[in-house]
């Protein structure tokens, strides 16, 4: 007989409990740990972007919230889901390199998202088309991956990571790859797509610059082992400015945080 | 189109060189015909060498056919389960290592004079290339990217259907083309060991009867039709696989 107490489980996921929550995580491969300690909290919607020298494990912490992989002791919880398939099914990874397959066109890359629900493909197809118009990228829906810029199949990555409506979004360097004035625009689409499609973000970028120019709240990574050594709140309204004097004051806290 | 010109002046200039040698006077009119007899037994026996080289081209489709389907097959399924690719791999590189010529009487011996046995020898010599292409193939796919099918929440067929095997396909036509190319040897092997009809029993018959310019009539269309067959999986590679062209046009 079926409990009162299971019978949410198989509803939709709900809006009210859609945070992400890392207790006293440890990860570690052979020797090396690569995590320890680490406590993390994303509230509802909001965007934190973990900012961390390279190899301090950003990677593996957004692996353990994707449910790819699990943590050797402390407890990781996205959407309310503590078990990796849950975890899976509340998350959606967006990987850094784009990865998109040059067999198919942009529309259908997108769109594969939904086949891998079950989807039949015309109908994931018809399904992502609105998304291209909405975010810019109406005219590219035929084409193929090889005549798009980076820029380009970066935000084709970026909406097969939107379309499958998962509460969770979780982003490795999406831009790290772009040249400057490309990563400049795409940190504004970014902020603009995610003011259409509100979502609980977790950003992982090595660019200060990035993380306080897009995000709620910047949390800084320690060296290996990783964990969070300082959480900022950037309390600035949007759009923006880099050279706003208060994004200057942040961005170099976030730094002297991550020199100590 | 440079390309082609440059070969057709080296084919040329093959075909000039083979004619003067043949000319000289100290090599032996049964050791070597000269392109121009060729020709002349091209066209004098032609009907006769058609309708061996429609037998022959019979074996050496059907053959592919064989191997291509029961190659995709295998490699698909070593691949899927791990534990029957670690078992299957070494006896699959023995498979290839077998000395077909040695095989061939004895296939001819088990199922006769038809076309089993040649059916047997082009499969087995073309089933190699095929599977192992394949299935370098279907793991060449990053690991990167088979994390995302998993977090996109994809099944196990639908990663092998949607990415592995597209991401697979240029290979398989690679090892499709080295099968072209070598299949039509594998189905003048199976007629050398026993047949009544097709090109490769035509060259060993006319070898006996001292009826050279024949012999060098028959290793000309067994060779054309190699070099078409090895197109042909070229060309359907152009077609199935638009993404994977080295060159873009301009």
């Amino acid at each position: 007989m079926q409990t009162e107490a299971e019978a949410p489980a198989k509803e939709p996921l709900s809006y009210q409990d859609i945070g992400v929550a890392l207790r006293g995580v440890r990860r570690s491969f052979r020797e090396l740990t690569a995590l320890e300690g680490l406590d993390l909290d994303l509230r509802p919607r909001e965007l934190l972007a973990v900012v961390g020298p390279s190899g301090c494990g950003k990677s593996t912490l957004l692996e353990l919230v994707a449910g790819l992989q699990e943590p050797d002791a402390g407890t990781v919880t996205a959407a309310g889901a503590a078990d990796p398939a849950g975890r899976r099914a509340a998350c959606a990874y967006m990987p850094q390199r784009d990865l998109l397959l040059p067999w198919r066109d942009a529309l259908g890359n997108a769109a594969l998202a939904l086949e891998c629900q079950g989807v039949r493909r015309a109908e994931a197809r018809r399904r992502a088309e609105p998304l291209f118009e909405r975010f810019g990228l109406g005219r590219f829906e035929r084409t193929r991956p090889a005549e798009l810029s980076g820029g380009m199949r970066q935000r084709v990555a970026f909406l097969r990571t939107l379309l499958p409506g998962r509460p969770v979004l979780l982003l490795d360097e999406p831009f790290g790859a772009l040249d400057a004035i490309t990563r400049a625009s795409m940190q504004e689409w970014l902020a603009g797509a995610l003011v259409q499609e509100p979502r609980t973000t977790l950003l992982v970028t090595h660019d200060v610059e990035e993380a306080v120019f897009l995000a709620d709240r910047v949390g800084v990574m320690s060296p290996r082992p990783g964990r969070i050594v300082a959480t900022l709140d950037v309390d600035l309204p949007r759009p923006r400015r880099l050279t706003d004097p208060r994004v200057v004051e942040l961005r170099q806290a976030a730094l002297e945080a991550l020199g100590g | 189109m440079r390309r082609v010109l440059l070969t057709a002046a080296l084919l040329v200039a093959f075909v000039a060189a083979w004619q003067g040698v043949a000319s000289l006077g100290s090599v032996d009119d049964l050791t070597l015909a000269s392109p121009v007899e060729t020709f002349d037994a091209l066209r004098d026996d032609w009907s006769l060498l058609w309708d061996n080289a429609l037998v022959t081209l019979q074996e050496v489709l059907l053959g592919l056919a064989i191997s291509a389907g029961a190659g995709v097959l295998f490699a698909v399924a070593m691949h899927l389960f791990r534990p029957l690719r670690d078992a299957t791999y070494p006896l699959l590189v023995a498979s290839q290592a077998i000395p077909v010529v040695v095989l061939a009487p004895i296939f001819v011996l088990a199922f006769g004079y038809g076309i089993g046995p040649k059916l047997a020898i082009v499969a087995l010599i073309c089933f190699f290339p095929i599977t192992v292409n394949l299935l370098d193939g279907l793991r060449s796919v990053e690991p990167e990217l088979l994390k995302l099918m998993r977090s996109l929440g994809a099944s196990r067929l639908r990663t092998l259907g949607s990415v592995e095997l597209p991401a697979a396909l240029p290979y398989l036509f690679s090892g499709l083309k080295i099968a072209a190319a070598v299949s039509v040897i594998g189905a003048v092997f199976g007629e050398w060991a026993g047949a009544d009809e097709g090109l490769g029993r035509l060259v060993l018959l006319g070898n006996n009867q001292l009826q050279t310019p024949r012999v060098y009539a028959g290793i000309v269309i067994l060779t054309f039709m190699a070099v078409a067959l090895f197109a042909l999986a070229a060309l359907a590679e152009r077609v199935a696989c638009p993404w994977n062209r080295k060159e873009l046009p301009a």
